[in-house]
């Protein structure tokens, strides 16, 4: 590819979805953008970079930016976040919101929907606590292809032994020749919606909790805080915002800290209401 | 340095096992079929046993139930590891006291997140 074609795709793509590309990615252009250039009728890249000059149709732009997203994702990632969520944000929120019982989460680049159905089962394994309470999850991403694959909810055999405990698998999935597919008690908890990050959030509503985990890491730093701190204004003060393991807020805006004692969970500031939590010791 | 038991009749599946668990800290040991694990879990009970279900003289599942009579039966950590992959298999091995289930094939990532989430790391 020319460097003029890298600059391109580069500035189209920071413009319509924030996602940095690296010259070092540039490797990655080839192979993903060809068959996006097939689909559309190109018979080269050259001829479809040439294309975007002009005023390109909103359907290839869409397709670019899918291609060039990386959707990596597994059932209860990292562990640490969810333990944190059912043993830190679960119960101050049971505590604080016993009025009202009413709860929304929002994942905030959801993938192929293994974040969210993992808290979905999270929730549901609690029981008998959470009855009559409302617990909403929205979740949202950009790449309308993996928002479809979520809605279906079914996994290979490969990808349901990703983080998912043999005991959920059991209790939540149902055989379907070689895939497993999410029975509906547990798909019904999520409801998915096309979100692009850099748009404005107020639409969304309020959340108590954020889950924007592992796609921050692709934007820039100026990108990063410009959506940190449109968050802040969906949450109330003891909201809960939780980050990938390479995320941090340090250096990039004061919107959230990091709770002490813990690991990628992120508060406001200002919260005086949510329990610090205390070092376990043996 | 925990101990893990990797029990397959496949001296390949054996060899890509060994690999994966000793580059998660384990110290591994083999044996080809039930038998031989029993006898080898009759001298020393490893924390973990990475078991295959299908062997000659004794299958995958026989070996469990024996294990669990043993004294000390209860302490390691086993995790199936097998062609089959249907829930009736699934189930019959957690009632037989497995601790999770592997459904080949298998790759060193499916392997660290079976360890991790029951605590072997
Ligand atoms: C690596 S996945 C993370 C999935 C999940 N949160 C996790 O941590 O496993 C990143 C996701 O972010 C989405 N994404 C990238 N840019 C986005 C944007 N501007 N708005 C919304 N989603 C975006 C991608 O489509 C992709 O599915």
């Amino acid at each position: 590819m020319r460097i003029s074609d890298f600059d391109l795709y580069q500035a189209l793509l920071k413009e319509k979805s924030g996602l940095t590309l690296t010259p070092d990615k540039s490797y990655l252009l080839d192979s993903r953008l060809t068959p996006v250039a097939r689909k559309h009728g190109f018979a080269t890249l050259e001829s479809m970079s040439t294309a975007l000059r002009g005023i390109p149709k909103p359907e290839l732009v869409k397709d670019i930016i899918e291609a060039m997203t990386t959707n990596e994702t597994s059932f209860f990632r990292d562990m640490k976040p969810f333990e944190q969520f059912r043993e830190i944000t679960l119960p101050h929120l049971l505590k604080a919101r016993s009025s009202l019982k009413r709860v929304r989460i929002w994942c905030a680049a959801s993938s192929t929907g293994q974040e969210p159905y993992s808290l979905a089962m999270l929730l549901k394994e609690e029981g008998a606590k959470l009855a009559g309470w409302n617990f909403e999850i929205v979740a949202t991403d950009i790449s309308t292809e993996v928002l479809e694959t979520a809605k279906k909810g079914e996994y290979s055999q490969f990808e349901v032994q990703r983080g998912l405990p043999i005991q959920m698998l059991m209790k939540y999935f149902e055989q379907k020749g070689d895939r497993w597919a999410l029975k509906n008690e547990i798909k019904s908890m999520v409801t998915y919606k096309y979100f692009n990050l850099l748009d404005p959030m107020a639409p969304l509503g309020r959340f108590d909790v954020i889950f924007c985990r592992n796609v921050l890491i692709y934007f820039d730093r100026e990108m990063k805080k410009k959506i940190m701190e449109n968050m802040t204004t969906l949450m109330p003060d003891d909201g809960f915002l939780f980050l990938g393991g390479a995320e941090t807020v340090l250096g990039i805006t004061d919107a959230f800290k990091l709770m002490e004692n813990t690991r990628g969970v992120y508060i406001k500031p200002a919260c005086t209401t949510i329990a610090p939590v205390q070092v376990k010791t043996a | 340095m925990p101990s893990c038991l990797v029990v397959d009749d496949s001296r390949v599946v054996r060899k890509v096992a060994r690999r994966i668990v000793e580059d998660l800290g384990f110290a591994c040991e083999e044996a080809e079929d039930g038998q031989k694990a029993y006898e080898y879990c009759a001298k020393t009970m490893p924390d973990a046993i990475l078991l295959d279900w299908n062997m000659p003289v004794m299958s995958g599942i026989e070996f469990l139930e024996k294990l669990r009579q043993m004294p000390n039966g209860n302490g390691p950590k086993v995790i199936f590891c097998t062609t089959e992959n249907d829930l009736a298999h699934i189930q019959r091995a957690m009632n037989a006291g497995a601790n999770e289930y592997i459904m080949k094939p298998f790759d060193s990532e499916i392997i660290e997140s079976k360890f991790s989430q029951i605590g072997l790391l």
